[in-house]
């Protein structure tokens, strides 16, 4: 109970920060509208194929736009060493990775929900059909994203070459999290309530996120503790 | 004693190796459906096994690093993984050879064949990091949590991706289906080249444990040097 209210202190104190200072969220959000800009030149937005590749311009953008996020969560705790007053203090490593993932996770969710708007306007794609599913979907892979950004933005905070390591680890460990948000995401924008197929892919996700969060706990000092 | 053993090793697989290139190329006939281009299964399959397996046997080293904090559980399961993934990528480029020819194309979005490109992307990654870092507790102990990340992900891979699509044949080993799926001839050869295969992977594997160990002593030699 004491790990969890440190959890979320710390997630707290980060989107707090965040709104005050919107830096992450900002250069998300842009990046989202103007990546959905680029493939609108890419693809025909109005032609029958785009409701086949929605799903996965949608988790591209969304994966890409992420690492905006995750990248800051450590990172803005670097100057003024606040960092190792983080690790010195009485919380649990644990938790302040579990923390930085839910502060990571409100985020990310505040970015996927601009850009479907965006996406939704820009590509006459009916998003909102099935709105339970779809909560269900950016909940589920957005959970996975944010805990494994913030899982290795603290294992390269302090390498030389962060920027260029993290997307290197993270998108190939993303990828079954990411083909199965697109299958499910598929289903929703055609239109079609999820039939076994999809809810095989939910479990998928389910897995994913239960299985790294413990990784992430159980490997939390080893990471964060030098 | 150590490098006897891997002299031994690698003398072993060499003659070994010797020994089935022979029955391979010169012995065994064509196969009925396929024609030549199937005898890149000799080489294709042990690849991936010794590959995936070499992974594996990098987690455990990792974990073994993480609970005794002793370096040298770190340089080999550096070198297991580095000996993995050129074997992953010969599996990969020969299965790329033989699907040209029997499927027409070099590369087609398959379960096995994703698996198998997101296990070698992960174990790049591995490397890079470790090349990332100087200081060798830190990378001992960044790229075994990753190797542990790197391991799990790559059985969600598998696993998940094997529901999404798959066209790869599947297993003929009798091992696997019982028998009847290939000639015991060929088997038998199939097994022997394994085993040279992972002799030369086993030597390898020693050569690489060898270097990481002469590196790290000269890195301590130089940091003792800047210190003074």
């Amino acid at each position: 109970m004491k790990a969890f209210k440190q959890a979320f202190s710390v997630a707290r104190k980060d989107l707090a920060l965040e709104l005050r200072t919107k830096e992450s969220v900002n250069a998300a959000g842009a990046f989202s509208i103007a990546i959905l800009i680029l493939f609108s030149f890419a693809f025909d937005p109005f032609s029958e194929a785009i409701h086949e590749l929605a799903a996965g311009l949608l988790w591209l953008t969304f994966a890409f736009a992420g690492a905006l996020v995750f990248n800051r969560g450590f990172a803005r705790e670097l100057p003024n060493e606040c960092l190792d007053t983080l690790l010195a203090s009485p919380l649990a490593p644990s938790s302040l990775l579990i923390g930085k993932a839910i502060g990571v996770f409100f985020l990310l969710l505040l970015v996927e929900v601009v850009s479907l708007f965006v996406f939704g306007v820009f590509y006459n794609i009916r998003w909102w059909l099935h709105p339970g599913e779809l909560a269900l979907t950016c909940a589920l892979a957005s959970w996975g994203i944010a805990i494994t950004g913030s899982v290795f933005g603290a294992l390269t905070v302090n390498l030389r070459l962060r920027e260029l390591m993290l997307p290197v680890i993270i998108y190939p460990l993303l990828v079954p999290l990411l083909v199965g948000a697109i299958e499910m995401t598929n289903a929703l924008l055609g239109n079609q309530p999820f039939t076994s197929y999809e809810w095989l892919w939910a479990k998928v996700l389910i897995v994913f996120d239960i299985v790294f969060t413990s990784l992430a706990i159980a490997l939390a000092e080893t990471i964060l503790v030098n | 004693m150590r490098e006897k053993l891997t002299i031994a090793l690698a003398a072993a697989g060499g003659l070994l190796l010797v020994y089935d290139l022979y029955q391979i190329f010169l012995v065994l006939p064509d196969e009925a459906m396929q024609g030549p281009i199937y005898r890149i299964l000799f080489f294709h399959v042990p690849a991936a096994i010794v590959g995936m397996v070499g992974y594996f046997v990098a987690l455990v080293l990792s974990v073994l690093y993480l609970s005794s904090k002793d370096l040298k559980w770190d340089s080999l399961a550096a070198s297991v993984v580095e000996v993995s993934l050129v074997f992953s990528l010969v599996n990969i480029v020969s299965g790329s050879i033989w699907a040209r020819v029997i499927w027409g194309i070099w590369w087609t979005w398959d379960a096995r064949l994703t698996s198998a490109l997101v296990g070698i992307l992960i174990f790049l990654a591995y490397l890079m990091l470790r090349r990332a870092i100087d200081e060798p507790t830190q990378r001992g102990r960044l790229s075994a949590a990753l190797c542990i990340f790197g391991c799990v992900d790559e059985v969600i891979v598998w696993k998940s991706i094997e529901w999404f699509r798959t066209q790869h044949p599947g297993p003929v080993l009798s091992i696997r289906t019982g028998g009847g799926h290939m000639d015991p001839a060929m088997e038998r050869i199939f097994y022997l080249n394994f085993l040279a295969i992972l002799l030369i992977a086993t030597a390898l594997v020693l050569i690489r444990t060898r270097q990481e160990a002469t590196t790290r002593e000269i890195d301590s030699l130089r940091r003792l040097a800047h210190a003074m």
